[in-house]
């Protein structure tokens, strides 16, 4: 019941500002039409990528950009209870902090979902044709992708003063997170302290699974950027695991 | 029944509360009086479960707070300083929100939520966003909220800020009435005298230490007789000539010099017979808490 009532409170709560639903689609989907397009020109995919646009490589990395970004927006909203009085209302009810943080990741994880769903639509403006399979595979990389980025997150969240600090951190962190997991190039021909920190970034896993998945009905197209399906799935999920203890932890330790 | 007992507790070098004891039964309105930095927000921050014990023992109904968390979670109401309340909801969501942490749901849930917004005057904004009501009104929201789940136990942290003068005296009456009819316990922290007033007993925090703990007039009692507070050209001329004169030894505060005395009116008499130029003006009235925060402290409230 607890963790009902403040996953439903996150949902509507983002229901009520419609601008962030806006917000976190549109200037990814800007980033797609403009990088997508003008770089389509000089994408020179090497070998494995095969015969691919740029706007249709790019296309993955914009999903899970979008995912990124609602996640993490979800999570800024765990700043602000805390400096007013809601969380501390929350966390004074008899409640276990991994009820409440399992709560705030599931709201986050389906507000992201909803709008990587949206963006799936979009998915025939590329080559990329979704049957049963991939739809339904994709669905989950898509959200167990959202959870461990919402949890991480609320890993950042709970030690939060401010707002400011949290878009700092959104930055100097998760932006340069994003870049470097094959959303925006593959891993092939770059310098090797850039594949290297390529290879130890979680998201590039969770990336390639999502790629993969996309390419299930297709198996012609499907490009092993890196690794292997399995792997990318098994990190992918240590992810969740992780970020969701360790936010448990910090929120624990935040508040008692 | 809250119990106190000898509650230590430091920040790194500071110490935020220091040997701090005393309880509080049921259908009494206890109030901690006391300055910014006084130990208040710490104390509050312990009794709701917020901020681990680290020296001393706090019982609630009997259950040591360090131990027994969740249960004394459930016998708690708690409304913060800080509004909590999600502005975006309405009034009826953020209670249904609040019963559904502690539990209550359906029927049950529903009937206590109208029967609390029918009793503080908020039923007729029930569909509202809770953004849209007025600061008072919104306060009667969050003790509804805080009350929702039947504690025995009401903790309100400075639940008069913000609030006009007229606001906060209806408040205050609310909250006694409430205290009565429900026979539950009602601790709550201020800076401001008036809410003190208020409540049936009163432990005055100074740097941390309990300097004073009973009813507002045993307190005041022990302020000898009258104050007078007299504003001088030259306090320090004056109060040498007070010493002299009078025998009795003026406190500076805030450049007034304060003096308590019995037969106030006499000393007032010969005070400006005996120094017609130094004197510049004289107030003179039965001690408040504010005298007795002085008397306990030797500072003023907001020093």
């Amino acid at each position: 019941m607890p963790i009902a009532t403040i996953w439903w409170r996150e949902i509507i709560r983002f229901y009520r500002q419609r601008s962030r639903l806006f917000s976190a689609i549109a200037q990814p989907l800007v980033f797609w039409l403009l990088i997508g397009s003008g770089l389509s020109a000089s994408f020179q995919p090497s070998g494995e990528t095969g015969e691919m646009s740029y706007i249709e490589y790019f296309y993955p990395g914009i999903v899970v950009l979008v995912l990124l970004f609602t996640s993490i927006f979800a999570t800024i909203s765990v700043v602000n209870d805390r400096r007013e009085g809601f969380l501390q209302g929350v966390l004074v009810a008899p409640v276990p902090r991994w009820q409440i943080v399992l709560a705030q990741a599931l709201g986050g994880t389906t507000l992201a979902l909803l709008q990587g769903v949206l963006l799936l639509f979009l998915a025939p403006m590329t080559d990329i044709r979704l049957g049963a399979a991939s739809l339904f595979a994709t669905l989950g990389i898509m959200a167990l992708l959202a959870f461990g980025l919402t949890n991480l997150g609320l890993l950042i969240a709970w030690r939060m003063e401010s707002t400011q600090g949290f878009h700092a951190i959104m930055n100097l962190l998760l932006i340069p997170i994003w870049l470097l997991s094959g959303a925006f190039f593959p891993s092939a021909g770059v310098p090797s302290w850039l594949e290297w920190t390529m290879k130890f970034n979680p998201l590039t896993y969770g990336l390639a699974a999502f790629r993969q998945s996309l390419y299930l009905d297709t198996p012609a197209k499907a490009i092993g950027e890196g690794s292997a399906w399995t792997l990318s799935l098994l990190i992918t999920g240590l992810f969740c695991v992780l970020t969701y203890l360790g936010a448990t932890l910090t929120a624990s330790a935040q508040a008692n | 029944m809250i119990d106190v007992e000898n509650l230590s507790h430091s920040y790194q070098k500071r110490r935020a509360l220091d040997k701090v004891s005393f309880s509080v039964s049921c259908g009494e309105i206890f109030g901690l009086l006391g300055p910014n930095g006084s130990g208040k927000t710490t104390l509050f921050k312990i009794l709701s479960t917020l901020m681990p014990i680290t020296s001393g023992r706090v019982r609630i109904f009997g259950h040591n707070v360090a131990a027994e968390v969740k249960t004394v979670r459930e016998l708690l109401g708690v409304v913060f300083q800080h509004p909590g309340l999600d502005g975006k909801l309405t009034v009826v969501e953020n209670l249904r929100h609040h019963g559904h942490l502690y539990g209550l749901a359906g029927k049950t849930l529903r009937h206590r939520t109208s029967e609390l917004l029918e009793r503080f005057g908020v039923a007729d904004r029930a569909k509202e966003p809770v953004e849209r009501l007025s600061g008072g009104l919104q306060r009667r929201v969050e003790i509804a909220k805080a009350m929702l789940h039947s504690p025995r136990v009401l903790l309100l942290d400075e639940p008069t800020s913000g609030l006009d003068v007229a606001a906060r005296r209806q408040f205050n009456d609310a909250l006694g009435a409430l205290a009565h009819t429900e026979n539950i316990l009602v601790l709550l922290t201020t800076h401001l005298l008036d809410d003190a007033e208020a409540c049936n007993r009163v432990g005055i925090l100074d740097a941390g230490r309990l300097v004073g703990l009973g009813p507002p007039d045993e307190l005041k009692a022990h302020v000898g007789g009258d104050v007078v507070l007299i504003e001088c050209v030259d306090t320090e001329v004056l109060r040498t000539g007070i010493v002299e004169n009078f025998g009795i030894s003026p406190v500076l505060t805030d450049n007034h010099l304060r003096v308590e005395c019995e037969r106030g009116h006499e000393f007032v008499r010969d005070l400006v017979a005996a120094f017609p130029d130094e004197v510049q003006s004289v107030r003179f009235g039965k001690p408040t808490l504010e005298d007795v925060f002085i008397k306990l402290t030797g500072h003023l409230i907001f020093s």
